[in-house]
C-alpha cells in the first residue's frame, strides 16, 4: 500500500473543513471582542486577535506534522506523552504562574505560556484508549475499571490541586467513553440522579426532598413487590440517596470553596448579585440577549466592545457571537459543534481498531463537554466554570491542544483500513 | 465491533438533547425575552443634557436689563490627576488648603473616574489667568456655565430671579426639570419661564463599562440640539425706571407708570429695592437670607402686592360714577363749611372751600363735596335700599379694575379690596347701615385698598375717556411683537366719554393751581390728583396719580411714598420728574431740588414699620429653601424678626379698628 497516497485520500475533509471554519469564527470574534480604534488591523500582533492568528498558523503546522506521522508512533508513545503531561502537571504546582487564582501556567518566555492541563486531556484520552484496547481488558471487570479510573483520576487530581475546577470537570466527560465500552448504564443514571438531587437539595428543604423520594420509592416497591431483587435494590438506593441529600448541605458548606458556592447559587437563582458575583453572568446574558435574531453586526456589539463582559475573548467569547450575530449566528455555531461531534461519533464507529474508536469517543466527549459547559455558562444554565470554547476561545494552549486532539483522530481515521 | 454498538445512539441522543436545551435557552433570551436589549442600551447609553442659554430681557428701547454671563466651573477626574504642586494650584484658584482637601475628598468619593465639579463659578476675568495654566494640572478641566447678570441693577422685583428647582417643580413638570436645574422663581423670570428657558438638547453618548465616553450613540440619531431661550422685550423704559429707583431711594413705596394708549407698563418701581446681582452666584444664599430678613421686605413686589388706601386720589372715580348715574352734573354745587357731618360723625375738610362745584372739588380735594356726592349716590333709591345701591356702586368701582386682579403678566398679583356688603352686615347688622356709616369710602378711605398698579390703571382709564388696555410688561418675544387679543381689547368701564371732560378739567387744575401746584411741568399739561392715605402707624402716605399730556396722553402714573405726609410733598414732585423725563428726556427743575428728594431718607422706624395689606407676601418654596440653607448664622436675627412680626400683626389689628372708628 502506498502510504503517501492513502493518507491524503483517506483524510476526513469534512471534519477538517469544520475545524477551519470554527478557527476562523474564533479569530474574527476575538477581533470583535477586543476591537479598538487604535489597533484596527486584524493582523496586529500587539493584540489578542493578532496573536490568535499566529496560534492558528502554528496549530495548522502542527496538524500537518501529525498527519505526516505514523499512526503506530502515536499509539506507541501514548504512555510517554501521558508521563510528560503528568510531570508537567506536577511541575506547574511548583513553578507555575498564578493567573486568576489558578496555578495553571508555565512561562515560556516572550509573553507566551503553556497550560499543561489543556494537553492532559489529550494524553489521558490517548492512554485510556491504549489501555482499554489492550487484550483481555473489560471495563466491566473491577481491575480494569480501577486501572482505567486511575488513568483518568491521577491527572484530574493534579489539576484539582491548581485548583482548576473547570479542567477537572472536563475529565468527567470520559464517562461517556467508558459507557460506550461497556460500563453499566447505572453510572450514567446515578450520575444524573445525584446531580438532580444536589440541585433540589440546595433549592428546597432537604427533609422535603427526602420525603418525596421516600414516597416515590414506596410506590415503586409496592407495585413491584413480587420482584424481590428490585425491592432490595430500591431500598438500598433509597438509603444512599437519603444519605446523599443529607450530606449535600455539608458538602456545599464545607467542601466547596466560597466562590464556587456563590456561582452555584447564582445559576440556581438562590442568590441575586448583579453588581458583584453575578455581574459576569448577568452582563453575558445581556450581551447575548441583546443580539436578538440577527445580531448587531460584526464589530457593532456594544456590550462586548465596551468591556461590559469580562474575559470576553477567552471564556466568554460566545457573548460576542451572540451579540453580533444574534440567534441566527448562535444557532449556526451550535449546529456546527453538534455536527462536528456527531461526525466524530460516526468516525469512531467506523474504526476497526478499538484504540481508534475509544480515542475518537474520548475526543468527541471532551469537545462536547467543553461546548456544553462554556455556552451553558454564558447563558446562565451552568455555574461559571472557566473552560474555553474549543477552537474559538483565545489562547494558544487551548487551540493547540484541541488541534492535536482532533488531528490525531483524523490521522487515526485515515489509517482505519490498516491494522494498528 | 463489540456488543455495545447500540450505545452510540444513547450517547448521540444525550449530546443532541443537551445541545437543543442550549439552543432553546438561547432562543428564550435572544428572541422571547425583550429585557436584555433594554438592559444593553441602558448599559452603554448615557444621556447628557445640553443646556440652552436663558433668554435675555431688554427694555422697550433695546437696553439690556438682564443677560447671561459666562462663568467657569473647574472640574476634576481624580484618576487622571498626576502629582502636582498643591500650593501652586490653591494659589491659582484662590482657595486655601482646607478647601482643596475638602473638595478633593468629595470628588474622589463621588467617583474616581467621572468628572465632578471642583470649584464653582469662577468669573471670566479670574478664569483667564487660570485657563493658561490649567493644562499643567492633568485631570483638571473647566466647563462653562451661564449665570444671570444685570448690567444696570434695576427693576429687581419686575425681573424676579431664578433658583434651583424644588421637588414640587420637578413633579409638576412631568420630569422636565432635574434636580439642580434653574427655574424662574418670581417676576418675569417665572411668568415667562417657558419662553426664557429655551429648549434643552440631549446628547446620547456611548460609554464603556467604566463610564468613559466612547462616541455618540446611534450616530446621534436621537440627539437634539439645545435651542437658546428667546429674548424678551419688556415695555419698561430703563431711563425712567432708573430715575424712579433713584428718587425712591431710602423711601418705602412704589411707582407705576403706564402708557394709556397701549397698557404697556413703563416704570415699575418697588422701593426699597435691591441689586438683582445679589441673587446670582456664590453669595446668593447669604444675600437672599439678608433680603428676606430685611424689615422693609425688598422682595415684596409692591406695585402689585402692596395695599394702600387710595385716599383722595379716589375722588375722580367717585365723581365719574355719580355723573354717570346722573346724580350730579358738573355744575352741581355744595357748600363746604370746613367739615361734613355724616350723621353725628364729623368728617373734616382740609380747606374752607365755600361754594364748590365739581371742578373746584377735585382741584381742592374737597372732602365735603365728595361726601355729599357719595351720600346722594347711596341714597338714590332711598335710604332703605342702601345695600342694593352699594352693590351697584361696588360693581362700578370693580369695572375700573379696582378690587379685582388686572391679570398683569406677573405672578402673585393681588386684587386690592373693595369691601363687600357682607362686611358691613357683619359690623352693623344686616341692612342696618346707611350712607353715613360708610361715608369714608367717599374720600378713598375706609376699607378701600388698592395696589399701585390699580391706581395707575385708573389714571389710564381717565386719560382714555372711559377704557383701559390690560396693563402688561412684555412687548415682544424674540423678534415677534406680542399681539394677544386681550392686550388690544379696550376694557370699557361703563362711563360715557362725555363725563370725563369736567373731571379732567378738575385734575388739570390740581396741577395748575390746586393741591399739587408744585408739580407743574412747563410746556406739558399734566392732570393729576393728590392723595393722602391715613397711616395709623406714623406719618401719612403721600400719593399722587396723574396722566400727561392732557391731549393724546402718553403716560399715566401713580406714585406712593409711605410716611411722607401729604400727596403734594413727595409723591407729586416725583411723579412730575418721571413724566417730564419720559416726555422730554430731561428735567427742568433745578438739580438740587431733585437731589434733595433723592437723598431724603423717609424710611420709617423699623419697629413701627408694617407692610400694607392683610398678609405677608407669599414666600415661594425655593425662597424658603434658600433661606433655610443659609439661615444658620442668621438664627438670632430671625428670631428677632419673628418677634417683630408678631408685634406688627397686633398693631395691624389695632389699625383696622381705628379705620372703623374713623367712620
Amino acid at each position: 500500500m502506498n502510504n503517501q497516497r492513502s493518507f491524503f485520500s483517506n483524510i476526513d475533509w469534512v471534519t477538517v473543513f469544520i475545524y477551519l471554519v470554527l478557527c476562523t469564527i474564533g479569530w474574527f470574534n476575538i477581533h470583535a471582542a477586543v476591537y479598538d480604534e487604535r489597533h484596527p488591523g486584524i493582523l496586529d500582533f500587539e493584540t489578542n486577535y493578532g496573536k490568535q492568528f499566529l496560534f492558528i498558523l502554528i496549530a495548522m503546522a502542527v496538524a500537518i506534522v501529525i498527519l505526516l506521522l505514523e499512526s503506530r508512533f502515536i499509539t506507541a508513545l501514548s504512555p510517554a506523552f501521558y508521563g510528560i503531561t503528568v510531570f508537567l502537571l506536577m511541575l506547574v504546582l511548583v513553578v507555575g504562574r498564578n493567573v486568576g487564582g489558578n496555578q495553571a501556567w508555565i512561562s515560556l518566555g516572550g509573553g507566551f505560556r503553556l497550560q499543561p492541563s489543556e494537553f492532559a486531556k489529550f494524553t489521558t484520552c490517548l492512554l485510556l484508549a491504549r489501555y482499554l484496547s489492550g487484550p483481555n481488558i473489560k471495563i466491566t471487570e473491577l481491575r480494569s475499571f480501577l486501572i482505567g479510573g486511575a488513568i483518568i483520576g491521577f491527572p484530574m487530581f493534579l489539576i484539582m490541586m491548581q485548583p482548576d475546577m473547570g479542567s477537572t470537570l472536563v475529565f468527567m466527560s470520559f464517562i461517556f467513553v467508558l459507557y460506550r465500552e461497556g460500563l453499566s448504564p447505572y453510572f450514567l443514571i446515578i450520575g444524573a440522579l445525584f446531580i438532580a438531587l444536589f440541585v433540589t437539595a440546595i433549592l428546597f428543604n432537604p427533609l422535603h426532598v427526602i420525603a418525596v423520594i421516600v414516597i416515590i420509592t414506596l410506590l415503586v416497591v409496592f407495585s413491584m413487590r413480587k420482584n424481590k431483587r428490585v425491592v432490595y435494590t430500591m431500598v438500598a438506593g433509597l438509603a444512599i440517596c437519603v444519605v446523599f441529600v443529607l450530606s449535600v448541605k455539608f458538602i456545599y458548606n464545607n467542601v466547596l470553596q466560597p466562590h464556587q458556592k456563590v456561582r452555584i447559587d447564582i445559576v440556581l437563582g438562590v442568590k441575586k448579585d448583579l453588581k458583584g458575583k453575578g455581574y459576569n453572568v448577568n452582563q453575558s446574558k445581556i450581551a447575548i440577549g441583546s443580539g436578538k435574531l440577527w445580531g448587531k453586526g460584526y464589530l457593532h456589539g456594544t456590550q462586548t466592545k465596551y468591556s461590559f463582559v469580562p474575559e470576553q475573548s477567552t471564556d466568554f467569547i460566545f457573548c460576542t457571537v451572540g451579540e453580533e450575530w444574534g440567534f441566527a449566528g448562535s444557532a449556526v455555531m451550535l449546529g456546527l459543534y453538534l455536527f462536528l461531534i456527531l461526525r466524530l461519533i460516526m468516525i469512531a464507529e467506523r474504526q476497526r481498531s478499538p484504540f481508534s474508536r475509544i480515542y475518537s469517543y474520548g475526543a468527541a466527549s471532551i469537545i462536547f463537554f467543553h461546548v456544553m459547559i462554556n455556552i451553558g455558562m454564558t447563558i446562565g444554565l451552568v455555574p461559571v466554570i472557566g473552560i474555553p470554547l474549543p477552537f474559538v476561545s483565545y489562547g494558544g494552549s487551548s487551540l493547540l491542544s484541541f488541534t492535536v486532539l482532533l488531528f490525531v483522530l483524523i490521522k487515526l481515521d485515515s489509517n482505519r483500513m490498516g491494522i494498528v | 465491533m463489540n456488543s455495545f454498538f447500540e450505545r452510540r445512539y444513547v450517547i448521540a441522543g444525550i449530546f443532541i438533547v443537551i445541545i437543543i436545551t442550549l439552543l432553546a435557552r438561547l432562543f428564550y433570551i435572544q428572541i422571547i425575552d425583550d429585557r436584555y436589549a433594554l438592559y444593553a442600551s441602558n448599559n452603554v447609553r448615557r444621556q447628557v443634557i445640553k443646556y440652552p442659554s436663558r433668554g435675555a430681557i431688554l427694555d422697550r428701547n433695546g437696553k439690556i436689563l438682564v443677560q447671561n454671563q459666562i462663568l467657569y466651573d473647574i472640574t476634576v477626574i481624580p484618576k487622571q490627576v498626576k502629582p502636582f504642586d498643591t500650593v501652586e494650584f490653591c494659589k491659582l484658584l484662590g482657595i486655601d488648603k482646607a478647601t482643596f482637601y475638602k473638595q478633593w475628598t468629595k470628588a474622589v468619593k463621588y467617583s474616581p473616574i467621572l468628572s465632578s465639579i471642583f470649584e464653582k463659578q469662577i468669573s471670566a476675568e479670574t478664569f483667564a489667568s487660570i485657563r493658561e495654566r490649567l493644562s499643567e494640572f492633568p485631570g483638571f478641566d473647566s466647563s462653562p456655565r451661564y449665570l444671570r447678570v444685570y448690567p444696570d441693577s434695576v427693576a429687581a422685583q419686575f425681573l424676579g430671579f431664578i433658583g434651583e428647582v424644588t421637588d414640587r417643580d420637578i413633579k409638576r413638570s412631568n420630569g422636565y426639570y432635574h434636580p439642580g436645574d434653574y427655574i424662574g422663581v418670581t417676576g418675569v423670570e417665572k411668568a415667562y419661564e417657558t419662553v426664557l428657558k429655551g429648549q434643552r438638547g440631549v446628547e446620547n453618548q456611548m460609554v464603556d463599562s467604566r463610564g468613559r465616553r466612547k462616541g455618540s450613540y446611534a450616530n446621534g440619531m436621537f440627539d437634539t440640539a439645545a435651542t437658546p431661550g428667546q429674548r424678551l422685550t419688556s415695555s419698561l423704559d430703563i431711563r425712567i425706571q432708573r430715575l424712579g429707583e433713584q428718587l425712591m431711594k431710602d423711601k418705602v413705596g412704589s411707582i407705576v407708570a403706564i402708557d394709556p394708549s397701549t397698557g404697556e407698563i413703563l416704570c415699575f418701581v418697588s422701593s426699597p429695592t435691591y441689586d438683582p446681582n445679589l441673587l446670582v452666584g456664590r453669595e446668593r444664599g447669604n444675600n437672599a437670607a439678608k433680603l428676606y430678613n430685611n424689615p422693609y421686605s425688598p422682595m415684596l413686589i409692591r406695585p402689585i402686592q402692596a395695599y394702600y388706601p387710595p385716599g383722595s386720589s379716589f375722588k375722580p372715580l367717585s365723581a365719574l360714577i355719580a355723573l354717570q348715574e346722573g346724580i350730579i352734573t358738573p355744575q352741581t354745587t355744595y357748600f363746604c363749611p370746613h367739615y361734613y357731618m355724616a350723621g353725628n360723625h364729623k368728617v373734616n375738610c382740609e380747606h374752607f372751600d365755600g361754594v364748590t362745584d365739581l371742578r373746584k372739588g377735585i382741584a381742592m380735594s374737597c372732602n365735603t363735596y365728595f361726601c355729599n356726592v357719595f351720600d346722594r349716590v347711596m341714597n338714590k333709591n332711598g335710604p332703605k335700599s342702601t345695600r342694593s345701591t352699594f352693590i351697584n356702586w361696588r360693581d362700578d368701582v370693580n369695572k375700573f379694575g379696582f378690587g379685582v386682579k388686572l391679570d398683569v403678566d406677573l405672578p402673585n398679583e393681588r386684587r386690592g379690596n373693595v369691601p363687600t356688603p357682607l362686611h358691613y352686615d357683619k359690623i352693623f347688622g344686616e341692612n342696618h347701615w346707611r350712607s353715613s356709616s360708610i361715608i369714608s369710602l367717599a374720600i378713598g378711605q375706609g376699607e378701600l385698598l388698592s395696589t399701585p398698579l390699580q391706581m395707575a390703571n385708573i389714571e389710564c382709564t381717565i386719560a382714555n375717556h372711559g377704557y383701559y388696555y390690560r396693563p402688561h410688561l412684555i412687548k415682544a418675544i424674540g423678534d415677534k411683537q406680542i399681539s394677544k387679543a386681550e392686550y388690544l381689547q379696550k376694557n370699557y368701564v361703563g362711563i360715557d366719554s362725555g363725563y370725563f371732560e369736567p373731571v379732567i378739567d378738575g385734575m388739570q387744575r390740581v396741577v395748575e393751581s390746586g393741591t399739587a401746584a408744585a408739580a407743574r411741568i412747563p410746556g406739558i399739561i399734566m392732570c393729576g390728583k393728590t392723595g393722602t392715605a391715613q397711616n395709623p402707624h406714623g406719618k401719612n402716605h403721600s400719593i399722587f396719580v396723574a396722566f400727561a399730556p392732557r391731549d393724546h396722553p402718553k403716560i399715566a402714573i401713580a406714585v406712593i411714598v409711605e410716611n411722607a405726609g401729604f400727596g403734594a410733598t413727595y409723591a407729586a414732585p416725583i411723579a412730575s420728574y418721571i413724566v417730564e423725563k419720559y416726555l422730554k428726556d430731561s428735567i427742568s427743575k433745578p438739580r438740587g431740588e431733585v437731589e434733595y428728594i433723592m437723598n431724603k431718607n423717609l424710611l420709617p422706624d423699623t419697629l413701627n414699620y408694617k407692610i400694607h395689606g392683610t398678609r405677608k407676601p407669599v414666600i415661594k418654596d425655593s425662597l424658603k429653601k434658600l433661606k433655610e440653607d443659609s439661615i444658620a448664622r442668621q438664627k438670632q436675627m430671625k428670631s428677632a424678626a419673628r418677634k417683630n412680626k408678631k408685634d406688627t400683626t397686633n398693631r395691624f389689628l389695632a389699625a383696622q379698628t381705628m379705620y372703623k372708628e374713623d367712620e
